[in-house]
């Protein structure tokens, strides 16, 4: 085999896993879309904020410390205790499932029946919003997450593959925690897929993602199903946060990675979580191989729009999307 | 008492369409232009011009611009960030290769290429719809911002990257660079606004309007009553386009003077400029204004209130200011979805009425 081609497929590799990152973030997007037609900008933040609260929680750091201190001019910082991961994330659960009440209860519960447009926008001020309160709350510096996940590129890998090409090549490079991400994707999506068809709450849960009104007419309760799934999108936030967190480290750009999840979307059509995946690796693969061949033709960096422009072409073919519910318009 | 179509008889068709029908709303129109234009001027300073009056009307142009296509033509567009920073390198461009012709015609040159490059990108309006467009928009956002940033010819293939906008006339009078007077600067904005608002606002009480606004209700149904969706969708974009373009042109040359692309004209511009028009009123003119206005001072008020009076630090003032912008974001949507243009029309609609509530 060329040398070429090898460095080709572990291209490919690396766009698979960044894929199924990718993957994951769209994830959330799909299932609250799906239940209550919200288009949830503010995922990526949910992400973000997941991801610093577990490492407040895990640092003992004392939230707001920042206000704190400008306001009665006192030096607080951490409570000085370590708290296991485990427990930690058990304790961000929780915060992200009173994250998901409040949401419901102060914000979207008054949106009801307002244009999906009115609720986008919303949650891009949610967005904003929790950007801010996160930042108040656990200080903007960047941290460093570590909850035992493995890091670094697999030797194991790299010494098995080194044999295949010339001398010039060394073997693939695998990150170890790529692994680990698509092993915890898979995981996640077919405990999903588990819960959406074998639970109680699952079924009502997909019931009212069929039709709002003929759900309440059967006694399930609208409240509590938004509730359920904006904490489900909020758990599927904090896995993201928690992997993407390990990669490179929590800051800002954590909540960026919605706008690397909205193509992803897009191709795979927001309704659909097989879409979502298999969008996620087209994406993922697709701008890795054309970073690696025709990138450096036109200067690098062409990641940050080829997912975009890629989507935007196949949706001129299929606006729906890959898997995406038909578009039927009617007068 | 005096907010009334009573007593103002209309003798002639010219009178019966004009802009403002009612004879209040006229002079206080006529009025604003008149603080503006000749008041404003002797009066303003150099912090004035530049922390609240120029970003004011420049936001005010590309607000009315976004207007027109999310407001009157339903068509949510994310990309103005990426359109602004096409105006701004038309209008660098422009500067830098033809020196001797005047700002004007430079500034509205770069409306007209940002127009061409909207028109392109709304191109795919017509096959998709709603968030699909949406997030397809963004495709513009990010390419056209990657595009100014790696391609050289772009920037003069300056060593920083940056665009820098030279010292340039009109009318005899600098414009653009350091040493521009506040009250040119301001003025050269303003002249831009009027034309802009009054473009605007005759554009959608006239038949492009309608269509645009028949295409936002529905865009079947107005295809079925004989609107041509493919023009009423390519003159939004386009008119918008323009608009857009002519505010980034002014936003690089009058107001920042030095831009790096992925920092001035980044996505949050595009979210900025969205949340005025979304604050302001979607399909309001006026609103477009309030909207602006709003999200101009706000910042403004927060950091006089934050780090002046409280003496907190920026940072911490910094991120307050995200929280609240976000809080009076969903705040206003619940409150009031159809932004502050809507107060004000339901103030007029009780004033119309007033002292008498029937």
């Amino acid at each position: 085999m060329s040398d070429q081609f090898l460095f080709t497929t572990e291209v490919f590799f690396n766009g698979l896993m960044a894929g199924v990152l990718y993957a994951l973030v769209a994830l959330g997007f799909v299932l609250i879309y799906k239940a209550s037609g919200i288009f949830n900008y503010a995922q990526g933040v949910m992400a973000l904020f997941a991801a610093m609260t577990l490492v407040g929680i895990m640092e003992g750091q004392v939230p707001f410390s920042h206000i704190i201190n400008a306001m009665f001019g006192t030096d607080v910082h951490h409570f000085g205790w370590h708290v296991p991961a485990l427990l930690a994330i058990l304790l961000t659960v929780g915060v992200m499932v009173i994250f998901a009440w409040l949401v419901q209860r102060v914000v979207m519960r008054h949106l009801v029946g307002q244009e999906p447009i009115i609720l986008f926008m919303a949650t891009i001020g949610l967005a904003y919003f929790l950007e801010g309160f996160s930042d108040l709350m656990w200080g903007s510096e960047i941290k460093k997450l570590d909850v035992g996940l493995p890091q670094g590129g697999s030797f194991w890998i790299e010494d098995m593959t080194a044999g295949l090409g010339s001398d010039n090549f060394y073997g693939f490079f695998i990150d170890r925690l790529d692994i680990v991400a698509t092993v915890i994707a898979v995981l996640l999506v077919a405990g999903l897929v588990l819960f959406a068809q074998y639970t109680k709450q699952g079924r009502a849960m997909r019931a009212v993602a069929d039709d709002h009104q003929a759900a309440l007419s059967v006694g399930i309760s609208l409240n509590f199903i938004w509730v359920l799934v904006w904490s489900v999108a909020g758990f599927v936030a904090l896995v993201a946060g928690i992997v993407w967190g390990t990669k490179s480290g929590v800051q800002f750009s954590l909540s960026l990675i919605a706008l690397k999840a909205l193509p992803v979307l897009m191709l795979g059509g927001f309704t659909s979580i097989p879409g979502a995946i298999v969008g996620g690796l087209i994406i993922g693969v697709g701008e890795k191989l054309f970073e690696f061949a025709i990138g450096p033709m036109v200067g690098g960096a062409t990641e940050n729009w080829f997912a975009y422009v890629l989507a935007l072409l196949f949706l001129v073919f299929r606006p729906q999307g890959l898997f995406g519910e038909k578009i039927i318009e009617r007068v | 008492m005096f907010y009334r179509e009573a007593g103002d008889f209309k003798v002639s068709y010219e009178q019966d369409s004009q802009t403002f029908p009612i004879k209040f709303d006229r002079y206080r129109y006529y009025f604003v232009l008149l603080i503006a234009f000749l008041v404003i001027p002797f009066t303003i300073n150099d912090y004035w011009a530049s922390a609240i009056l120029l970003p004011f009307l420049i936001y005010s142009i590309a607000a009315i611009g976004l207007n027109i296509l999310v407001g009157y033509c339903g068509q949510v567009s994310l990309g103005t960030g990426g359109f602004m920073a096409v105006g701004a390198y038309a209008c660098y461009k422009l500067m830098t290769a033809f020196p001797e012709v005047s700002m004007f015609i430079h500034v509205l040159l770069a409306g007209g290429v940002t127009g061409v490059v909207c028109v392109l990108f709304g191109l795919p309006s017509l096959r998709i719809k709603g968030f699909y467009l949406a997030v397809a928009t963004l495709a513009a956002q990010f390419f056209l911002v990657w595009l100014f940033n790696r391609v050289p010819w772009f920037y003069n293939y300056s060593a920083s990257g940056q665009i820098n906008a030279p010292e340039r006339e009109a009318f005899g009078i600098l414009i653009t660079g350091p040493n521009a007077p506040a009250w040119a600067t301001y003025l050269f904005c303003l002249i831009f606004l009027a034309f802009c608002a009054l473009v605007a606002r005759n554009l959608t009480r006239g038949m492009v309007g309608r269509s645009w606004m028949a295409i936002r209700d529905m865009d079947i149904a107005a295809e079925i009553i004989g609107v041509n969706p493919l023009k009423a969708k390519l003159t939004a974009f386009a008119v918008s386009g323009f608009f857009i373009g002519i505010s980034g042109a002014l936003f690089f040359a009058l107001y920042l003077g030095a831009v790096e692309v992925g920092e001035a004209f980044g996505i949050t511009k595009s979210f900025q400029v969205l949340f005025m028009v979304i604050i302001g009123g979607l399909g309001s003119i006026f609103g477009s204004f309030a909207g602006a206005a709003f999200l101009v001072l706000l910042p403004v008020i927060l950091k006089v209130v934050g780090v002046d009076v409280l003496g907190w630090p920026t940072d911490i003032v910094a991120h307050f200011q995200l929280v609240i912008v976000g809080a009076l974001i969903v705040f206003f949507l619940i409150v009031e979805p159809h932004g502050l243009a809507q107060l004000w029309r339901v103030a007029k609609e009780k004033l119309r009425l007033w002292p008498f509530p029937h």
